[in-house]
C-alpha cells in the first residue's frame, strides 16, 4: 500500500488494529477486551515467574519429544510408501483420512489410554503432526527425477550409496517441508491437547486464569503462545529457504 | 508448484506441499524407476489389484485394532468388533441421530457463516488492495496461531450455549478460507485478464466470467480446509465448553467406563466428517473442473 | 501471377490504417523497451513485427492493442487515438488465453458475451468460425481435451468472432509443435487471401515472417527502433509448399538474416 510516496508494508497494519484494541480496551466497553498496554505489563510480569517457566519446560519437552517421534515414525513410512506400490495402496487411504479428520476426536481416547499427563500430550502432539509428515515424505520420494535414478545406476551406485548420497537431498526439501507443516500442526496439537487435560503445562495456566477471571493475564499468555507459534513458523520457513535453494532445479 | 514461493502461513494450508495443487489426495504409482513394482506373477497380480489391496489396508486396520483389543493394551481400549456392535446400537436407539443433530447445528451454523463472510472478506481482500493491507495479516497470524486457545474467551462473552459454539467453528475454519480466497484470486492467470481486458470487458465482467471462475479451486480447496477445521472446533466446543450431543456421548460413556460407546461416538463423527469433506470435493468437480470429471 | 504483376498490383498504395507515431514504452524501473517508434500498417495486409528476442516487438503490438499505455507518442487506429482496447482490434494470445472451466463454443463466443450479444446469436457466429479454422465437431470440448494447435485455433476463431478490422497476434504459432506450425502458416495465408481485414504479425522466426508477410517491420534490439522494412513480394503459388522454396523467399530469409545478424554479433 502506498501512502503518497512511500510504500507502507503490510504489516504495518498490525499497528493500526493495536491502536484499535487499545483504544476499545481503555473505553471499557468490553470485560474480554482489556487494554493492550495492560496485557503488555502482564506478559512482562508472568513470563518471569517460574510457574511461566515450567509451563514452558513441559509444554517445551512434550512439543520436541513428539515431534521427534513423529518424523523418526513418519519420514521411513511415508519413504516406504513412496517407494512400494503395495505399502501405498494399503496406507495411502488411511494417511489421507487422518490428515483431514478431526483429530480432536481422538484425544479423549488418548487420554483414556494414557491417563492426564504428559504422556497423553506428546501422544496429542504425534497424532497432529505425523501424517502430513508421511505425506510429505512420500511426495519427495515420488518427486525423485527418473533421470537421477538412472544416473546413480549408470555410474554404479550401490543401494546405499543411491539413498544416501542422492535420494535423500533430492527429496530433502519435500521432507522438511512436511516437517514444517508437521510442526504447525503440534502446535495446535499441544495447545489442543493440554486445553483438554488442563492440569499441566500451558493448560493449567490457562485454566487457572480463567477460573478466576484474569482477563488481563490470560491474554498475556494467548498472545506469549502465538508470538512462539509465529516465531517458529517463520524460523522453520527460513530454514527452509535455505535449503530449498536447489529445489526449482531438480526437474 | 515450488516449495519456496508463498508465505509459510500461506503454505500452512496446501498440506500436502509440493507435491499436489489440491491437498491430500495422491493415488496411483509414481515415477516408475523410484517405485518397487512386485513381481508379475498371478500371486503378484493378485496383491497389487487395487481392490484387493483396499480390501486388505482396512482388514489389516481394523484387523490391527481388534487384536489390540483383545491383548488387552488397556482396559480403556475396547476391541473393533465391540466397538461396532455399540455403535449400532446407538443407532438402533436413535441415540445417535439425536445427538449428531444436536452437534451439527453449530456446526452448520457455523460453516454457513465462515464459508459466506470468509469468502466476500477474502474476494474483497484479493481486489483491493487496501483491503488486503488491513486484512491480511490478521489472517495469516491467526492461520498459525493455536485458535483453540481462544474459546475460553469466548465462552466469557458468549455463555456455554449455541452462540459460543458456533463463534468457535467460525474462529476455526475462518482463517483458511479468506486466506485461500484471497491467494486464489491474487493468482489469477495474468494472461487470462488480459485476454479479458482486450475483448472489452468491464470490470465486473472479468470479475465474475473470469476471475472467480478461474479462483474457485483455490477457494473450494481453502473450503475443504475450512470444513475440516469446523468439525474439529465443534468437536473442541463440545467438549471444552458444555458437552451436549456428540460431546455429550462421548464424556458421558467416558465417566462411566463404557469405553465401547465413547469408541463407537468417536468412530462415527470421524467417518461423518470424511464422508462430508469428500462430498464437497466431488460438488467442486461437478462445479468446476471438467478436467478431472473425464479422470474419473 | 508473375512478379511484375505482383509488383504493379501494390503501386496504389492502401491507407494506412494504423498509425504509430513516435511511440516510446519506459518500463517503471528504468528499461527502455521502445525509442520513438513510427510506423504505418497498411490496410487489408499482413505486416510483421520481426526482431530478436527482447526486442520489444511485442510490447509495441500490445500498445497497439492498448493493453499497454505508451509512455510517449500515439498510436492512431482508424483514426481515431488509441487509449485502450477497441471493437476494432483483436488479440490473439501466445499461450492461447483459454478459459479452462469453458467449452471450445463458450470460448469462441467470449467476445461476443463480453459485448452482451444474445445466446443464440453469438453462438452462430461462434460457430461458422469454429468451422472455419477447422475445428467442426468439437464445440463442447473443454481445452484441456485440446492439443496445442488446437487451442490456437479456438484463440484464432475467437478473434475472428468479434469481426474486428485490425487483427493482432502475439507469436500465435510459437507454442506449438514444427509440423502443426507450418501448416498454420499456410492456413494463415488461405485465411488473410479470404477475409479484407488487417493483420498485425510477432514472431521471432525469419522464414515465418516472410512466408506469411505482405511486409515486414525488423526491429533492432532493445531499446529498439525501425531498422529495415522489407516487403517480400513473393509471387502466389498454387501450391502453398512451393513458395518455401522459391528463390525470393530463399534470397529474401538470407537478406533479413544477414541483417539480423549483424545485431547479434555486436551483442549485448
Amino acid at each position: 500500500m502506498m501512502l503518497g510516496k512511500i510504500r507502507v508494508p503490510m504489516f504495518f497494519s498490525l499497528f493500526l488494529w493495536a491502536a484499535l484494541w487499545e483504544i476499545v480496551g481503555q473505553s471499557g466497553a468490553s470485560f474480554i477486551i482489556p487494554p493492550l498496554s495492560v496485557i503488555f505489563t502482564r506478559i512482562a510480569e508472568i513470563v518471569p515467574t517460574a510457574s511461566f517457566a515450567e509451563a514452558l519446560w513441559i509444554t517445551g519437552k512434550a512439543f520436541l519429544l513428539g515431534n521427534l517421534i513423529a518424523i523418526v515414525a513418519g519420514v521411513p513410512l511415508g519413504v516406504i510408501m513412496g517407494r512400494s506400490v503395495i505399502a501405498d495402496r494399503i496406507f495411502l487411504p488411511w494417511v489421507n483420512l487422518f490428515l483431514s479428520a478431526p483429530l480432536t476426536a481422538l484425544v479423549p481416547v488418548i487420554m483414556v489410554i494414557f491417563g492426564l499427563g504428559e504422556t497423553t500430550i506428546v501422544m496429542t502432539v504425534v497424532l497432529f503432526a505425523v501424517w502430513i509428515i508421511v505425506l510429505d515424505a512420500r511426495a519427495g520420494v515420488r518427486n525423485i527425477s527418473p533421470s537421477l535414478v538412472e544416473m546413480a545406476r549408470v555410474f554404479g551406485a550401490n543401494p546405499w550409496q543411491a539413498f544416501g548420497k542422492i535420494y535423500i537431498y533430492a527429496a530433502l526439501p519435500e521432507i522438511l517441508s512436511g516437517i514444517r507443516l508437521g510442526m504447525i500442526r503440534a502446535v495446535k496439537g499441544v495447545v489442543i491437547g493440554q486445553l483438554l487435560v488442563s492440569i499441566i503445562g500451558f493448560g493449567r495456566l490457562f485454566e487457572l486464569y480463567s477460573s478466576r477471571f484474569l482477563m488481563e493475564h490470560f491474554w498475556a499468555l494467548l498472545f506469549v503462545l502465538f508470538a512462539f507459534a509465529f516465531t517458529l513458523n517463520e524460523v522453520l520457513a527460513w530454514l527452509e529457504r535455505k535449503v530449498d535453494y536447489y529445489a526449482a532445479a531438480r526437474h | 508448484m515450488q516449495t519456496s514461493n508463498s508465505t509459510p502461513a500461506l503454505r500452512a494450508d496446501r498440506q500436502a506441499g509440493p507435491a499436489a495443487a489440491r491437498p491430500a489426495r495422491q493415488a496411483g504409482p509414481g515415477p516408475s524407476s523410484a517405485v518397487v513394482v512386485p513381481s508379475p506373477s498371478l500371486l503378484g497380480q493378485l496383491l497389487s489389484h487395487p481392490l484387493f489391496l483396499r480390501l486388505a489396508s482396512v482388514v489389516i486396520v481394523f484387523g490391527a485394532w481388534e487384536y489390540a483389543g483383545r491383548v488387552p493394551i488397556s482396559p480403556a481400549f475396547p476391541t473393533f468388533l465391540e466397538t461396532m456392535d455399540a455403535l449400532f446400537g446407538l443407532i438402533a436407539d436413535g441415540t445417535l441421530l439425536q445427538a449428531f443433530w444436536i452437534t451439527l447445528q453449530p456446526l452448520a451454523i457455523g460453516l454457513f457463516a465462515s464459508v459466506v463472510v470468509g469468502v466476500t472478506f477474502g474476494v474483497t481482500m484479493g481486489l483491493n488492495r487496501l483491503a488486503e493491507w488491513f486484512g491480511a495479516p490478521v489472517f495469516i497470524i491467526a492461520q498459525s496461531a493455536p485458535l483453540a486457545a481462544l474459546i475460553p474467551i469466548l465462552t466469557f462473552a458468549y455463555g456455554i450455549g449455541l452462540t459460543s459454539k458456533v463463534m468457535t467453528v467460525c474462529i476455526m475454519a475462518m482463517p483458511v478460507i479468506v486466506l485461500n480466497s484471497l491467494n486464489a484470486v491474487r493468482h489469477t492467470p495474468a494472461s487470462l485478464l488480459e485476454m479479458g481486458r482486450s475483448f472489452l470487458g468491464s470490470r465486473w465482467q472479468v470479475i465474475w466470467k473470469i476471475v472467480l471462475p478461474a479462483a474457485a479451486p483455490v477457494i473450494f480447496a481453502g473450503l475443504r480446509l475450512g470444513c475440516a477445521a469446523g468439525f474439529i472446533g465443534v468437536i473442541l466446543a463440545e467438549l471444552l465448553i458444555t458437552p451436549t450431543g456428540i460431546g455429550d456421548i462421548i464424556t458421558y460413556n467416558q465417566s462411566i467406563a463404557e469405553y465401547a460407546k465413547m469408541y463407537a461416538a468417536i468412530f462415527s463423527i470421524i467417518v461423518f466428517s470424511v464422508l462430508f469433506i469428500e462430498l464437497i470435493e466431488r460438488l467442486e468437480v461437478t462445479l468446476f473442473r471438467p478436467e478431472k470429471r473425464a479422470a474419473r | 501471377m508473375t512478379a511484375a504483376q505482383a509488383t504493379a498490383s501494390t503501386v496504389t498504395e492502401p491507407r494506412a490504417i494504423v498509425e504509430v507515431e513516435g511511440v516510446s514504452k519506459v518500463y517503471p524501473g528504468g528499461t527502455e523497451a521502445l525509442n520513438h517508434i513510427s510506423l504505418d500498417f497498411p490496410e487489408g495486409q499482413l505486416t510483421t513485427l520481426l526482431g530478436p528476442s527482447g526486442c520489444g516487438k511485442t510490447t509495441l503490438l500490445k500498445i497497439i492493442a492498448g493493453l499497454i499505455p505508451a509512455t510517449a507518442g500515439q498510436v492512431q487506429v482508424d483514426g481515431k487515438v488509441v487509449t485502450g482496447p477497441g471493437p476494432e482490434r483483436a488479440f490473439v494470445f501466445q499461450d492461447f488465453a483459454l478459459m479452462p472451466w469453458a467449452s471450445v463454443l463458450r470460448n469462441v463466443a467470449f467476445g461476443l458475451e463480453l459485448r452482451g450479444v444474445a445466446r443464440s446469436e453469438r453462438e452462430a457466429v461462434a460457430e461458422k468460425y469454429i468451422e472455419q479454422v477447422g475445428l467442426k465437431g468439437f464445440e463442447k470440448a473443454y481445452p484441456h481435451e485440446l492439443s496445442g494447435g488446437m487451442r490456437q485455433r479456438v484463440g484464432l476463431a475467437r478473434a475472428l468472432t468479434v469481426n474486428a478490422k485490425v487483427l493482432l497476434m502475439d507469436e500465435p504459432f510459437s507454442a506449438v509443435d514444427e509440423q502443426t506450425r507450418r501448416k498454420f502458416q499456410e492456413d494463415l495465408l488461405e485465411l488473410v487471401a479470404r477475409e479484407r481485414k488487417t493483420f498485425i504479425f510477432v514472431t521471432h522466426s525469419i522464414e515465418e515472417a516472410v512466408y506469411v508477410s505482405d511486409r515486414i517491420v525488423l526491429l533492432s534490439r532493445r531499446p529498439s527502433r525501425v531498422s529495415q522494412i522489407v516487403e517480400p513480394n513473393i509471387p502466389r503459388h498454387d501450391d502453398p509448399e512451393d513458395i518455401r522454396r522459391d528463390p525470393v523467399y530463399l534470397d529474401t530469409v538470407e537478406e533479413i538474416w544477414q541483417g539480423l545478424k549483424k545485431y547479434l554479433d555486436e551483442g549485448v
